[in-house]
């Protein structure tokens, strides 16, 4: 069975920049409709069960707002 | 579970001021993430610009002390002198770099000191609201340039790496971008092989980062990567330009 990773996305320090977002090659990211304390829409995991674990999201993030573990074996 | 990317304590846990997706993030994160790889946190000491990353003492977890624009490899290499024992680098943008402090940058690099410079390269002043920096491409469009920066009134933009790559001075000079993952991880390694060749005490270490500045650009984070990518490097080749071996 393929390994499981767990993204943990702070939407509190998130700034809604997108980036996350446009850099998942399998396209796991959506944004929140639901605005922050600071008025961005975060962004938000779904579909876990796809994610490679490729970090891709968190080496954009400007705001390191995202944290990624894997499942252990 | 097993931590895969968790966030370096060498970034203080508070919001930046930066602008939603601003790279200036990624670069402060990298060089954090570098030193605290390298178990230098508590050895570092950093010298903060005028732009933007005016602010960058408040995010970046190590001791740091701010100069005037443009002045700080001049405060860098006062630092470095009385203190060998720390790790130094100052954190400059263009405006600050390559405007102001051009005198600075090039005395310091010809003297061959041994600090770290990372230069945040994003063609524009974002503080002041956007005008044209000595980076501008030709065409871009800036508050002082509004139908794009042309060659007879300005001049071509400045490539700092290879200019500075003509001096004696500097042991290592790479120009590297932060329009990707791997290009991020490039970077990173950049990063590092500046403070490994600053520990070896080879001489001036010098990374021009490749960023972005959606905000006076006009473009969204995303957009504003595909920017980067298909004018900045076009015109600002990636690659090494000056390289000392550490032993
Ligand atoms: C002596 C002096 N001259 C001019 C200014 C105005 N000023 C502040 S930041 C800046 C340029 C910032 O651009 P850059 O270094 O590219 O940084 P960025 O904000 O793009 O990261 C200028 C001209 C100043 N603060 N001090
Ligand atoms: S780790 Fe890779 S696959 Fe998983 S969410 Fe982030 S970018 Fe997408
Ligand atoms: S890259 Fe970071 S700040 Fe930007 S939307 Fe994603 S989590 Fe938020
Ligand atoms: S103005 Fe530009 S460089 Fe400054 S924080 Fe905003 S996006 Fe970044
Ligand atoms: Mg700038």
């Amino acid at each position: 069975m393929a390994k499981k990773f767990q993204v943990v996305i702070d939407r509190e320090r998130c700034k809604g920049c997108e980036l996350c977002r446009s850099f998942c090659p399998k396209q796991l990211i959506e944004m929140d409709t639901q605005v922050n304390a600071k008025g961005y829409c975060p962004a938000k995991m779904t579909r876990s069960d796809e994610c490679v674990g490729c970090t891709s999201c968190a080496l954009v993030c400007p705001d390191c707002a995202i944290e990624i573990f894997a499942e252990e074996e | 579970m097993k931590p895969v990317f968790t966030v370096t304590k060498g970034m203080l846990p508070v919001s930046t001021s930066y602008c939603p997706g601003c790279t200036h993030g990624v670069a402060h994160r990298l060089i954090m993430e570098t030193l605290d790889e390298m178990g230098l946190l508590g050895k570092a000491l950093g010298v903060a610009p005028i732009g933007c990353s005016v602010v960058a003492h408040q995010f970046m977890n190590v001791d740091m002390c701010e100069a005037a624009h443009g002045r700080a490899p001049a405060v860098a290499s006062g630092i470095r002198r009385v203190h060998p024992d720390k790790v130094v680098f100052t954190y400059q943008g263009d405006g600050d770099l390559a405007s102001i402090g051009m005198g600075e940058i090039v005395h310091a690099a010809a003297r061959g000191e041994k600090f770290s410079t990372f230069f945040i390269n994003n063609g524009i002043y974002g503080m002041t609201g956007g005008q044209m920096a000595p980076t501008t491409l030709i065409g871009q469009r800036s508050t002082t340039s509004v139908d794009g920066r042309t060659r007879e009134q300005a001049g071509m933009p400045l490539k700092i790496s290879e200019l500075l790559a003509t001096l004696d001075g500097p042991a290592y000079i790479e120009r590297v971008a932060l329009d990707s993952p791997a290009h991020i991880r490039a970077a990173k390694k950049a990063i590092r092989k500046a403070f490994e060749v600053q520990l070896a005490g080879l001489g001036f270490s010098f990374v021009e980062i490749l960023s972005t500045c959606p905000t006076n650009w006009g473009l969204t984070p995303p957009k504003a990567m595909e920017w980067l990518r298909e004018n900045m490097i076009a015109y600002y080749p990636l690659g090494v330009y000056k390289d000392a071996e550490v032993k």
